[in-house]
């Protein structure tokens, strides 16, 4: 009745039952923590002690235990925020652009990728609101609330309020788009479970009961989800580099900003999901699941996005050179061979050499292989915006004011920070709920497992 | 609502043999109560006889508000309330509210939509649903029918029918 294609791989291999599917996935939540996962845990949540050091001392101390100056006003906090952005891209990417041009493959990789974008977002919104100095007003000058001065309302014209908005509403939505998800699983693990965690699961999962009638609601739910997604994934890196091409900075003065910072967030954020992915599947044993088909298809979109944000850096140059504008030239020449060249550099070297690799399929069906040039694009992106944000401020209109950028500790500290939060927020998320989601696995297991077929 | 309630359940492995199962015992005259999935089955809403879910129409709705709002807003604040020139710009600046309309229109959209489907569909924290079985949410379809609603039929004869659908079992679920 089903046909099992001899051309496309399964997505799902090991010749999975639907009751394999639920025992696989539900077994890491139900079972005592590995010892892998306590280490791990561990050693996240010593990271985010040891940041929130740093972070206190900014608090209490204000934004001058940063290494910014008069000349760099923006440093390590924006290329951090920018990073963290980019890498929170790939979630909603995966489940709301795959889900309209219905990739199936997405099935076992939505759910931990969701989770890593909106971990993501959380470490990168903290950036900005540290930034703010007194984040505790914060409030007032990021939102149009009613205050005292007038009242004075928040500038609309300023495409730093608009990344407000666009970051606010995109965590949300991202939220949102993976809570309704994870209602029909938590609904397994309830029924499943007795005592203690089938109340709190039950709680969990909203009372889903599996209803043919809100199936249709659900799959509506989620394609007009994924429909309003896909438009906001592409809107917030857009205005994120609003922040930048906004303004009369050479070298962020430039039109072609949206499209190169939204491929360079796809590109980083599918780095940032291989590097998890690898590392889940092996630690809870779900390579049936995440197979060396995800793995290839993920470094597809690595070669794709890679090649753009390549091509974007070239032309950049060539723009630059072409506009006849001296100090837009100047901008330019200065990165690549001025006192920051070697963060150009490697820019160049991890983002547009590197990925190249990809086209040879020994290396991107290597697990090994993989796992490093994953490594390689994240670091090479982070470069991408110290180099974009801190060589174009740091020889600005007078020689007199030139100067360099050097990190304190406190910099430091607080990009920790960020890392030990969002590695133990990850590894909570992977002990405490399903990692892979079971319901549409099932949904498209029976055209891709032999077992099931029969 | 009656408070105490009978059921007689089918239940099917497989989902193809699921969907010609609900055709076959629809035409017979059988009232189904409803059909539970572990997954969304395509194709099951529309041999059920469900009519295509409004929720979009929901979504657009809010969305429009947000879009409204937030026009109304920046326009409000920025040309009426406190005008105030920015780098030499009109005070009604069109092209910047644009931004921040879209993402207003996108999160009232997302969360208006969301919000009717909770309620909707009964879902909320302290739902105590009904549980036909607990292998629906595992590998199970589940075919529940109301007996209270198809009083004309006997029992026996439904099972019967269920039994030839396909059914791997039929068993008897009741709730007080």
């Amino acid at each position: 009745m089903q046909v099992t294609s001899s051309v496309r791989q399964p997505l799902v291999t090991g010749g999975k039952t639907y009751h394999d599917v639920t025992h696989d996935v539900s077994r890491q939540v139900e079972g005592k923590p590995s010892l892998a996962w306590f280490l791990a845990f561990l050693t996240a949540a010593g990271v985010l002690a040891l940041g929130s050091i740093a972070l206190i001392a900014t608090l209490w101390e204000g934004i001058g235990m940063w290494g910014l100056n008069k000349t760099i006003g923006w440093a390590w906090d924006i290329t951090n925020f920018v990073w963290w952005v980019g890498i929170g891209h790939a979630g909603t990417l995966i489940s709301a652009v795959l889900l309209l041009f219905r990739q199936k493959w997405r099935t076992s990789i939505n759910r931990a990728a969701e989770a890593m974008t909106i971990f993501a977002v959380i470490c990168a919104a903290m950036f900005p609101v540290i930034h703010m100095g007194r984040p505790w007003l914060g409030a007032y000058w990021a939102l149009p609330l009613p205050n005292t001065f007038g009242s004075l309302w928040v500038n609309f014209n300023s495409p730093l309020l608009w990344d407000v908005f666009a970051i606010s509403t995109y965590f949300s939505v991202s939220l949102v788009f993976w809570y309704i998800g994870l209602i029909p699983d938590f609904a397994t693990i309830r029924d499943r479970a007795t005592g203690l965690r089938k109340t709190i699961y039950g709680a969990l999962s909203f009372g889903w009961d599996g209803a043919a009638k809100t199936w249709m609601r659900y799959e509506s739910v989620s394609l007009i989800l994924a429909g309003l997604a896909t438009p906001l994934v592409l809107s917030v890196h857009t205005i994120v580099s609003f922040d930048f091409a906004t303004s009369v900075i050479p070298g962020w003065h430039t039109t072609i900003f949206p499209p190169y910072f939204v491929a360079g967030a796809i590109f980083s954020g599918f780095a940032m999901v291989l590097t998890l992915m690898i590392i889940t599947r092996k630690v809870f044993k779900l390579e049936d699941y995440i197979t060396m088909g995800h793995i290839e298809l993920m470094n597809i979109v690595i070669i794709i996005t890679g090649s753009i944000v390549g091509i974007a850096y070239i032309t950049e140059f060539f723009i630059a050179w072409y506009s006849g504008v001296e100090a837009e030239q100047y901008a330019f020449i200065n990165r690549a061979t001025g006192p920051y060249w070697w963060a150009y550099w490697s820019m160049m070297t991890c983002n547009v050499i590197s990925p190249q690799l990809f086209w040879f399929k020994k290396i991107r069906t290597s697990i090994v292989a993989t796992f490093l040039l994953s490594l390689v694009v994240n670091i090479g992106m982070w470069f991408e915006r110290f180099v974009i944000i801190v060589t174009s401020l740091h020889r600005d209109y007078l020689p007199s004011s030139w100067a360099m950028f050097y990190p304190t500790w406190a910099d430091v500290g607080v990009y920790l920070f960020t890392f030990g939060l969002f590695f133990t927020l990850f590894f909570l998320f992977a002990k405490f709920f399903p990692v892979i989601n079971m319901a549409e696995v099932k949904s498209v297991l029976k055209s891709s497992s032999e077992k099931a077929a029969k | 609502m009656e408070r105490d309630t009978h059921f007689i359940l089918g239940v099917y492995e497989d989902e193809d043999v699921l969907l010609h199962a609900v055709k076959e015992v629809r035409s017979t005259g059988v009232k189904i109560h409803e059909v539970y999935s572990p997954y969304p089955v395509h194709g099951l809403e529309h041999v059920l006889g469900y009519k295509r879910s409004r929720l979009p129409i929901a979504a657009f709705l809010f969305g429009m508000l947000g879009t409204s709002l937030a026009l109304t807003m920046q326009f409000y604040m920025m040309k009426f309330d406190w005008p105030m020139i920015i780098g030499g710009k009109d005070f009604a600046a069109f092209p910047d509210f644009i931004p921040v309309s879209f993402e207003m229109t996108v999160l009232l959209a997302a969360f208006g939509m969301v919000g009717v489907f909770m309620v909707s569909s009964n879902l909320k924290p302290w739902a105590q649903p009904r549980i036909f079985d607990v292998r629906i949410t595992d590998d199970k379809h589940v075919m529940a029918i109301d007996i209270a609603n198809n009083s004309s039929m006997e029992v026996e004869k439904i099972k019967e029918i269920l039994k030839s659908s396909g059914a791997t079992e039929v068993n008897n679920k009741s709730f007080e």
